[in-house]
């Protein structure tokens, strides 16, 4: 949690560019509650510097992850609407780890409510706690929040920033502010006088910001279309900085090995061999692993394998089948949460015939394609570190506990992302790295795992099972019962944060007590395993898991009911929420679903509403001689407002594929404690040739935003095992799909 | 024992010894970050580079058995001055989280000089080996459509 004395030197490292000759300006000032900027909380939202004007030009700053998603984009897109500049013409930067940068959508979505069916009294008190994300330090990218929590914020920071800026042209053409105008970056008079905002930037500086009104939709410009991509020709040229790419005048190369019984300790360990390797200059004791500083980073690889190390056993059974027994143990333990109970699920109603099914899925590995790194340098009482996290506070103040030091003492610069779907938002890889360069102190270190090392040390999706019961009546659902169970990831990560928690966990529950179903008797109950594997956030989180457990239920239920799968789900969804029903119906239509298909090809629907966004897929598969092949795929999602449509487009098929990928392949299994998956030949994943062609329609008849970096992944993975139900007659209840069925590699 | 590469034109005098991968003395001696490193294995892709032309994985040529010049992505454009694949990528805006990108542009430039005009199947076929986590693959498609005509109109 950020101190007084911290915000106030942030507060001056933003500020001293305005002091050399330019201005900042933030959402303080349109928020500035009282006057005195170091009052807690206020001080908190004297930080908030997301436009920095100075002589060289306009910087916005994105203090969002970018890991694929398009943030940094969409975020620099709200605040150039309002403040009239192109984004061609600006710079964009993350900026610092900074308590200023808080994700005020975060909190809100923890309300325990179902998300469709809040009024906008719910929206609004979301709204409000969000602030709390101030207090805590939130600075996170995560839960498909970023757009909720910058829609208002940033077109603020713009717009603040673009009456500042006119006010001071105003007072030196002598005129009034109401007759300038602003274009591309420039204040523009009555006369046609032009003057460009770095002009400008030393007498704003001087202003006391006035109100801005937003403006009407109808008058943007860049919102609601699709923007190119500001970090587009980078990464067509390779020029854009990963972590893994920094690189630090005298650096040197390391690489790591943690006990691959994942917890444990170490007994102990001989080098020798590795320390007669070439290039290899120091072997560091990480107290728990190994690591070796050498000349490049494969040299590194070479010699950090070569160590014997004798490993201490693993905190949990060391076999997948004893840690899913572990789980279904869960089931006759007290409910953690009940989030639904609607009617009665205790009695079956009368003439209603029930149907049961038991689910289960496999731990999943997040797989990034850039493996965990980190860039560090110790020296002076001080860390600086250089790498891609989803969380730089956290990152900041985790560094700052390893090396003993204040957080003040310690720097973090984030790149971009080879990827994150909530890997990177973890902080073992930055301490691990601030470890390593420990060991040589004024020495910058770059620490990167080998691909093995990053797939058998990941805080993976929780392996996790589901116990459903149903009942259907004339066609209709009538009674659905489900129970889930698996270790929390929510409450797993806040202990690594030194956050307590407790208290029903609404993640693990997400995907399936929340659906849009009206189905009157109703219930969802969540069942914690305490299970010391470690787990964390993998795109989509609980989505991943339920939505395959609830959908595919549902897929058993319309069958047994005898009613085509999609009109099914269509029936029970229509008056409980309208624009989930619209999405089944758009990929109804734009498929020309009919419920039937030649013998060779198959069919499945799956709709899960998650993060605010409901999406709705449906999978075709075909038999080519007897090998089973993904052939096309149709979405469709309801955004409430997309910002960015054509960016909006792209994390939907990013979703399904990653869904798709883990459904036909993804499975972390355990022998000896130990992971067995290391690398892809033994994770595959789906490739061009069989990953669907795919058709997205984007809707927009929600009443809130919704989130778009994960909804695309949940229904995916059922709609396949749906598709193949079609087109086999077997039910898939467990994944990966490849172990039953022949799927195209 | 001192060796001698062309990379991108220029040449290169490293001190290491042969076994190591080529990927490793691109990126951590010459400074090259732009070709990375995803598996170690040749199961991703992302390491792709050519040599003479021939897309290769960077990261299973030793430095002692590279048999010809070297051309990564930084050798194919630059941002000032893109080649047509490039331009096409950005074009078709195919990049997520672009850490596959440098690989799948050197292996779809490998496939066009030797087809010019691919046919979905063969796009498909010559990709095979260039994973993408964020799934871009339709992109990449079309992409590769795209820049087989303009070098064609060139």
């Amino acid at each position: 949690m950020a101190s007084i004395g911290k915000i106030a030197r942030r507060t001056f490292l933003i500020g001293s560019a305005a002091i050399v000759g330019g201005v900042a300006f933030g959402v303080y000032y349109v928020r500035r509650p009282a006057p005195n900027p170091l009052e807690p909380a206020e001080g908190e939202a004297a930080l908030n510097p997301f436009v920095l004007i100075d002589r060289q030009g306009v910087t916005l700053f994105a203090p969002r992850a970018e890991m694929g998603q398009g943030v940094k984009t969409t975020w620099a897109a709200l605040i150039a609407e309002e403040l009239d500049v192109e984004l061609d013409q600006v710079r964009v930067l993350h900026g610092p780890a900074a308590a200023a940068y808080y994700n005020s959508a975060m909190i809100g979505e923890g309300l325990p409510n179902k998300g469709y069916d809040i009024s906008d009294f719910q929206h609004n008190v979301g709204q409000a706690l969000g602030e709390i994300g101030k207090v805590l330090s939130l600075h996170v990218t995560g839960g498909s929040t970023s757009m909720k929590d910058g829609f208002e914020r940033m077109r603020e920071a713009g717009a603040t920033a673009r009456e500042t800026l006119k006010e001071a042209a105003a007072q030196r053409l002598g005129v009034d502010r109401a007759s300038l105008t602003t274009v591309a970056g420039k204040v523009v008079a009555p006369d046609g006088t032009e003057i460009p905002y770095p002009e400008l930037a030393e007498a704003a500086a001087q202003i006391d910001p006035p109100e801005a009104t937003l403006r009407d939709p109808g008058q943007w410009r860049y919102l609601g279309k699709h923007v190119p991509r500001v970090d587009m020709v980078g990464k067509s040229t390779g020029t854009a900085e990963f972590g893994i790419d920094v690189r630090l005048p005298e650096m040197k190369f390391a690489s790591v090995r943690m006990n691959p019984r994942l917890g444990g300790g170490m007994k102990g360990f001989d080098a020798s061999a590795a320390e007669a390797m070439p290039g290899v200059e120091t072997v560091v004791d990480l107290d728990g692993g190994v690591a070796v500083i050498a000349s490049n980073t494969w040299l590194a690889m070479q010699a950090v394998d070569a160590i014997e190390v004798e490993w201490d056993e693993a905190p949990y059974p060391p076999e997948t089948d004893a840690l899913f027994e572990r789980i279904a143990a869960a089931f006759d333990t007290d409910a953690n949460s009940t989030m639904r109970d609607d009617g009665d699920v205790s009695t079956l109603p009368e003439g209603a015939t029930e149907i049961t099914a038991e689910y289960r899925l496999p731990y999943l590995a997040h797989a990034t394609m850039e493996p965990m790194n980190g860039t560090a340098i110790y020296s002076g009482g001080r860390v600086e570190f250089w790498g891609g996290n989803q969380a730089p506070t956290f990152t900041r103040d985790k560094i700052a506990e390893t090396a003993g030091l204040d957080s003040d003492a310690v720097d973090v610069h984030t790149t971009y992302m080879g990827g994150g779907f909530g890997r990177r938002g973890e902080f073992d890889f930055a301490v691990i790295a601030a470890k390593v360069a420990m060991a040589v102190p004024g020495t910058p270190v770059q620490t990167t795992w080998s691909r093995e090392e990053d797939m058998r040390h990941d805080f993976y999706r929780p392996g996790a099972m589901a116990r459903m019961r149903g009942a259907v009546k004339d066609g209709k659902a009538v009674l659905l019962d489900g129970q889930i169970a698996a270790q929390s990831a929510l409450f797993q990560a806040m202990g690594r944060l030194g956050v307590p928690s407790g208290g029903p966990d609404k993640v693990l529950v997400e995907g399936a007590f929340n659906q849009p179903y009206a189905i009157p008797n109703y219930r969802i109950r969540g069942h914690v395993a305490d299970l010391a594997v470690p787990v964390g956030f993998w795109r989509s989180v609980g989505n991943s898991f339920n939505g395959f457990f609830h959908d595919t239920f549902l897929d058993e239920m319309a069958h047994l009911a005898g009613v085509d799968p999609l009109e099914f789900r269509l029936e029970h969804m229509k008056t409980e929420h309208p624009p989930s029903a619209g999405c089944l119906e758009a990929v109804r239509d734009m498929s020309g679903w009919t419920g039937k298909t030649p013998d060779d090809v198959g069919r499945g629907v799956g709709f899960t509403y998650s993060f605010g966004t409901p999406v709705a897929q449906i999978i075709e598969v075909v038999d080519e001689d007897s090998t089973i092949r993904i052939s096309k795929a149709w979405i469709a999602c309801d955004m409430g407002l997309a910002l960015d449509p054509g960016t909006v487009e792209a994390q939907m098929v990013s979703g399904m594929v990653y869904g798709l990928s883990a459904a036909c392949f993804g499975e972390i299994t355990y022998a000896g404690g130990e992971v067995e998956q290391g690398n892809f030949p033994d994770y595959e994943v789906l490739r061009m040739h069989t990953a669907p062609v795919t058709e997205v329609r984007v809707l927009e008849t929600n009443r809130h935003m919704g989130g778009a970096g994960e909804p695309g992944t949940p229904p995916a993975m059922p709609a396949l095992g749906n598709a193949l139900f079609d087109l086999t007659g077997r039910r898939a209840r467990t994944l990966p799909l490849n172990r039953e069925f022949d799927l195209l590699i | 024992m001192p060796t001698s590469l062309t990379i991108n034109g220029s040449s290169h005098t490293v001190d290491l010894p042969d076994e190591v991968p080529l990927l490793w003395v691109l990126r951590d001696e010459i400074g090259l970050t732009g070709t990375k490193f995803g598996c170690g294995v040749a199961a991703c892709g992302a390491c792709t580079v050519q040599i003479d032309g021939e897309a290769v994985r960077s990261c299973q040529v030793a430095l002692g058995d590279v048999w010809g010049e070297v051309t990564t992505i930084e050798g194919l454009g630059t941002p000032d001055a893109m080649n047509k694949i490039q331009q096409a990528w950005v074009e078709h805006q195919v990049a997520q989280c672009g850490y596959c990108q440098s690989g799948q542009i050197m292996q779809a430039a490998a496939l066009l000089a030797e087809n010019p005009s691919p046919s979905d199947d063969e796009i498909d076929e010559a990709m095979a080996g260039n994973l993408c986590r964020c799934g871009t693959y339709p992109r990449i498609r079309a992409a590769i459509h795209t820049a087989a005509g303009n070098l064609k109109e060139a």
